[in-house]
């Protein structure tokens, strides 16, 4: 009995529409999507039914973290320099050019202003690190929150409050920061929440 | 497509002619690193951008006027520990107090009295959904209608207290439920004295 031939073929596979496809991926991506901000703490928000999507420009941030500990950030490196020297200025600190540079690519922070200048010659390991992560000061004889803002509000004129709170913070910690951007005549924030459905609407 | 079919048919002749190369081009290498940046971006991106709920808070002038609240028309929530809260209709009238009843954020807690109090104007804000999904009224007739209804003179008015009890979450499922029950008075208010006594024994 005469073998069947099975003809050889050859294993090499066409590419090119696999390449096409990835790219194609690739593209959609990167066109889409925005970077995740490095965050000092890991913030858990509460869900809402509100679908204002919030602006990505001209922001400030406020986390607050479950232990009611408060981080501060705006965005724009140079406007992040000129807030630093505006505070200094409050504080009579002056912070050097290199020091200025490190914290204009700081996302947000938390550190009271006095350990400002340790806190900036950290690496950004140590920098990321726990014990970096104090908070800033909000009480009613130091309340060093209510001036950044305050310098941050004249920075950037078109500068818009997002509150993002942790949902296991205390009220406490909310309403004392929603007082203090009450005494800066600043009534209207945004509080940031994951998504959620509207009920009886499907 | 990305070949092209280049092998020299063999000649008769005999004349030599330079062998030519073949175009193609291996794309493995291509799809390698295309897929590894592609990974890098869904990994460090993040397609969703976070939502937010806008509030406005009054002024802390001083001289800023109370208004006072129709005794009829307004349901205090006091927001207390362990994600319970309590609600009452009017306030103290003639030395009584009022009856206060315990509550969760739950769709069947809350939401169910504050829809029945709303009845008119969830309805009024549900024909004007129904339009709007005709198409009878645009969407910016439609905010502006809705506004007016959730503005309505006989809507109820909410006072939302909160302890220091209360979490951060609480605050924001209240507000929410404003939003979802279609009222549009409310406020945030400082916990009375007679609020803590009112819900001295219900909260544990």
């Amino acid at each position: 009995m005469p073998k069947v031939k099975i003809p050889r073929k050859s294993t090499a596979i066409d590419m090119t529409a696999m390449c096409d496809v990835a790219f194609l991926l690739l593209n959609f991506f990167m066109l889409t999507s925005n970077f995740i901000q490095k965050a000092p703490v890991q913030v858990v928000t509460p869900s809402s039914i509100s679908e204002i999507k919030i602006p990505e420009t001209n922001i400030m941030t406020i986390l607050v973290d479950k232990t009611g500990r408060i981080f501060f950030g705006i965005d724009g490196q140079d406007k992040r320099v000129e807030l630093l020297q505006e505070v200094g200025k409050i504080y009579n600190i002056t912070f050097t050019k290199s020091e200025l540079k490190t914290f204009s690519v700081i996302g947000s922070f938390g550190v009271p202003i006095e350990k400002m200048k340790t806190f900036l010659a950290l690496t950004p390991e140590q920098r990321d690190s726990k014990e970096s992560a104090v908070g800033i000061p909000i009480d009613s004889t130091n309340n060093q929150f209510k001036n950044w803002v305050k310098v941050a509000r004249t920075v950037n004129p078109k500068i818009t409050i997002a509150v993002k709170g942790d949902q296991g913070c205390s009220i406490k910690v909310i309403k004392n920061v929603m007082g203090t951007l009450q005494d800066l005549r600043e009534n209207r924030f945004n509080l940031i929440t994951a998504l959620e459905e509207v009920p009886g609407e499907k | 497509m990305a070949e092209l079919n280049t092998e020299a048919k063999p000649q008769k002749g005999g004349k030599k002619k330079p062998k030519k190369l073949s175009t193609r081009v291996d794309l493995t290498p291509m799809v390698d690193l295309a897929f590894l940046l592609l990974t890098f971006f869904m990994l460090a991106t993040s397609m969703i951008k976070p939502q937010t709920m806008e509030i406005a808070l009054p002024t802390k002038d001083k001289d800023q006027t109370n208004t006072p609240v129709k005794a009829s028309k307004s349901i205090t929530i006091v927001m207390g520990k362990n994600n319970k809260l309590f609600y009452y209709f009017g306030t103290k009238e003639n030395g009584v107090n009022p009856e206060v009843i315990t509550s969760n954020y739950s769709a069947n807690g809350i939401r169910q009295i504050l829809l029945d109090r709303n009845k008119y104007v969830v309805s009024l804000v549900k024909k004007l959904k129904a339009q709007r999904a005709n198409g009878k009224i645009s969407e910016e007739q439609f905010k502006k209608l809705a506004t007016e209804a959730r503005g309505d003179k006989d809507s109820p008015v909410v006072l939302i207290k909160a302890t220091d009890e209360a979490s951060y979450k609480n605050l924001v499922d209240i507000l929410d439920e404003m939003a979802i029950c279609n009222i549009g008075r409310y406020a945030i208010v400082d916990v009375k004295k007679e609020d803590r006594e009112y819900i001295k024994d219900k909260d544990i």
